[in-house]
């Protein structure tokens, strides 16, 4: 078990390296020079140099990568170009912002599409699973972005109940938990919960009704136990994938949503990555994806430790 | 005569769905408390259905079950809710063909047990699990602390099954079901478990109605031998009755496609054909299109049930009548 553990945290290191790396080349791969956006349009020769030099873009490109890793390990990742603020502060109020959007869009998602898979699975082909379904289908395959305005349209602009944009009263990004800023986040959370949903939906529902077709469901009631100790079994069952699933989600809401972020005008990495991009902010852009990224790592670690604790089966491989 | 154990008449069970199919049609079949019955037949021949039937196990839905079935003076066919669950494990009980596959994965088997004996009787977990280690010790399962901790994937296939076993008997039922509970097992093993259920069935002295498609299996193990070809139960009659006294052609094709002492080299004498569709309940001996001994009456009506002794029965047209009224019975046949 321990040594499953230590494997585990082991096997994440060249992940780690690899992602670092990606993220550094994928900015240098992309055309043009990132520091045109910045510098005045009749720069000399010289003030070129000169800028190149400070942000350290003269150097080769190995150089750069491993200063820029020596740096991102100790927390430096480096200045925005465009606001001029350390990145990895910038990054950090967004990835708070983009955390407190998915907690909420996670605690709609995954109960709603573990309970509504659950409840398919188990009556398939009845009713209640095409109604299910319907939802789930629904909740994967219309454009978030666009459930995000249509639900502004009806309950901002229409009825008037909830803001439309932004994550607090007056403009405000900084997070607190009353009432007040709750109503900033209804509506984001809510569509950012709907593919989430969907597809935990589908997945439970389709894990749920192979458990049940199973030969020793029809042996558990064989020895005389009746539905609800049966439930269990499935549940018992169940749980190892579902958690898979909901952790590979959970990677997604954490990664916020670039275009729920900015549809709602909600601060987190989504929208920080948007800008970034439409600014040709280099340092901003590469921190934000190595952010993103190592958070995908991470959440994948978290199952893959989280897994053998409740199935027996992967204990001992 | 003692009251019987199982009684069942005219039992049929036809699944409907994309496509009919008359599994069971008109089954006859009875034990006494304490015997050990096989059914015989080949793959297909309705035998699991029969078996799921008497524990009320086929999906309720897609299936029409006619008939009446008692068991240890249980009406089965009108038992509903708690009082089926009471029946199932309680009375009558069953082990499967693939225990892997029958005992849920990621329980230990010493949940599975207890969780069965503590449904039935009632009692603690921990008196659940009592049960759990006396039953392994029973089915002689070695180290049986430790193996009361495992997973079914932790056991091999002969410990598996012996397990199932224990599920099976830890709450005394009066009958065991057993669907080829050694097919999935190793020559060597499965003697080891048919001499152990042997065992057990004298200790608890349940009744036990055993199916396999294996004549060597079924000699070894059943008092009485009923032979099943699609959906109908074609001969009965004591083990030694079927094997020195075959009666019906199937069951002699059988019992010859058997033979354990052929000469290396002679063709075993199989029986040429196949089964045939289930997509219509029979008109007629379903065997006839295969039967080297058919007569154009056979092909014509359902045969009669013959009664050659007591506890014996075989469906078949007698020798003597199968061409009789061959002219007006059935359409003149081109020579
Ligand atoms: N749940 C079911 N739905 C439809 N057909 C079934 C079902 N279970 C069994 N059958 C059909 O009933 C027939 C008898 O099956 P079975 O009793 O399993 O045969 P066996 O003698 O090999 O145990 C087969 O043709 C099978 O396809
Ligand atoms: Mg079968």
């Amino acid at each position: 078990m321990l040594i499953y553990f230590l494997q585990r945290l082991v096997s994440v290191i060249p992940v780690a390296l690899g992602v670092s790396l990606i993220c550094f080349m994928l900015v240098h791969i992309a055309p043009g020079d990132p520091l045109t956006a910045v510098m005045p349009v009749d720069a000399t020769a010289e003030q070129q140099a000169e800028m190149r030099a400070a942000y350290g873009f003269d150097k080769p490109l190995p150089v750069q990568f491993v200063l820029w890793l020596g740096n991102a390990l100790t927390g430096d990742l480096g200045t925005s170009i465009a606001s001029g603020r350390p990145v990895a502060d910038e990054v950090m109020r967004a990835v708070g912002n983009s955390l407190i959007l998915a907690f909420f869009a996670s605690a709609i998602g995954f109960p709603l599409g573990i309970l509504f898979g659950f409840l398919a699975g188990t009556y398939k082909n009845g009713v209640v699973d095409k109604v299910i379904t319907g939802i789930a289908i629904a909740g994967v395959s219309v454009p978030n972005y666009w459930l995000g305005m249509v639900l502004v349209v009806i309950f901002s602009v229409s009825l008037g109940w909830l803001p439309s944009m932004g994550a607090g009263p007056g403009g405000s990004t900084e997070w607190a938990w009353d009432w007040e800023h709750l109503r900033f986040i209804i509506l984001p959370a809510i569509t950012l919960a709907a593919v989430p949903m969907g597809i935990v939906t589908r997945t439970v529902r389709a894990l749920v009704a192979d458990i049940r077709s199973n030969d020793f469901v029809t042996a558990l009631y064989a020895k005389g136990l009746m539905s609800r100790h049966v439930v269990a079994h499935v549940i018992r069952n169940a749980a190892p994938t579902a958690l898979s699933v909901v952790g590979i989600q959970l990677g997604y809401l954490l990664g916020g949503s670039i275009l729920i972020e900015t549809v709602f005008n909600w601060p987190g990495t989504g929208f920080l990555l948007s800008n970034a991009i439409f600014q040709r902010d280099l340092p901003l852009l590469q921190g934000t994806i190595l952010v993103l990224a190592l958070f995908f790592v991470v959440t994948n670690l978290l199952v893959d430790l989280a897994q053998p604790l409740i199935d027996p089966r992967i204990r001992r491989t | 005569m003692t009251e019987a154990l199982v009684d069942i008449r005219n039992l049929n069970v036809r699944f409907h769905g994309a496509r009919t199919v008359h599994a069971v049609n008109g089954l006859d079949l009875s034990l006494k408390p304490g015997e050990v019955l096989t059914i015989l037949g080949e793959s297909g021949s309705g035998k699991s259905v029969t078996l799921k039937a008497l524990l009320r196990l086929l999906p309720e839905k897609r299936t029409a079950i006619s008939g009446a079935m008692t068991v240890d003076g249980i009406d089965v066919m009108s038992l509903k809710g708690r009082a089926l669950a009471d029946y199932r494990g309680g009375t009558t009980s069953m082990i499967f063909q693939e225990p892997m596959l029958a005992l849920d994965p990621v329980y230990t088997i010493g949940e599975q047990i207890a969780e069965a004996v503590c449904r039935h009787k009632g009692i603690s977990r921990s008196a659940g699990m009592d049960v759990a280690l006396d039953m392994l010790k029973k089915v002689r399962i070695p180290s049986p602390e430790r193996r009361l901790k495992n997973y079914p994937h932790e056991m091999s296939g002969g410990m598996r099954q012996r397990a199932m076993i224990a599920l099976a008997l830890s709450c005394r039922p009066k009958l065991l079901l057993a669907d080829e509970p050694t097919t999935a097992l190793d020559a060597t093993v499965q003697i080891q478990v048919l001499l152990l259920l042997r065992e057990l069935q004298k200790e608890f002295g349940m009744g036990i109605i055993f199916v396999t498609h294996d004549i060597g299996v079924a000699v070894e193990i059943s008092d009485r031998i009923a032979v099943m070809y699609a959906g109908t139960l074609i001969e009965t009659g004591t083990t030694r009755e079927i094997i020195r006294d075959a009666r019906h052609p199937y069951t002699r094709g059988l019992l010859a496609a058997n033979l354990h002492d052929v000469t290396p080299g002679t063709r075993l004498e199989a029986i040429p054909g196949a089964p045939p569709a289930l997509d219509a309940r029979p008109t007629a001996c379903s065997f006839a299109p295969r039967c080297p001994e058919a007569g154009p009456v056979c092909s014509a009506a359902l045969p009669p049930v013959l009664t050659p002794g007591a506890g014996r029965r075989v469906v078949c047209v007698p020798k003597a009548d199968r061409f009789a009224g061959a002219t007006s019975a059935a359409p003149a046949v081109n020579a």
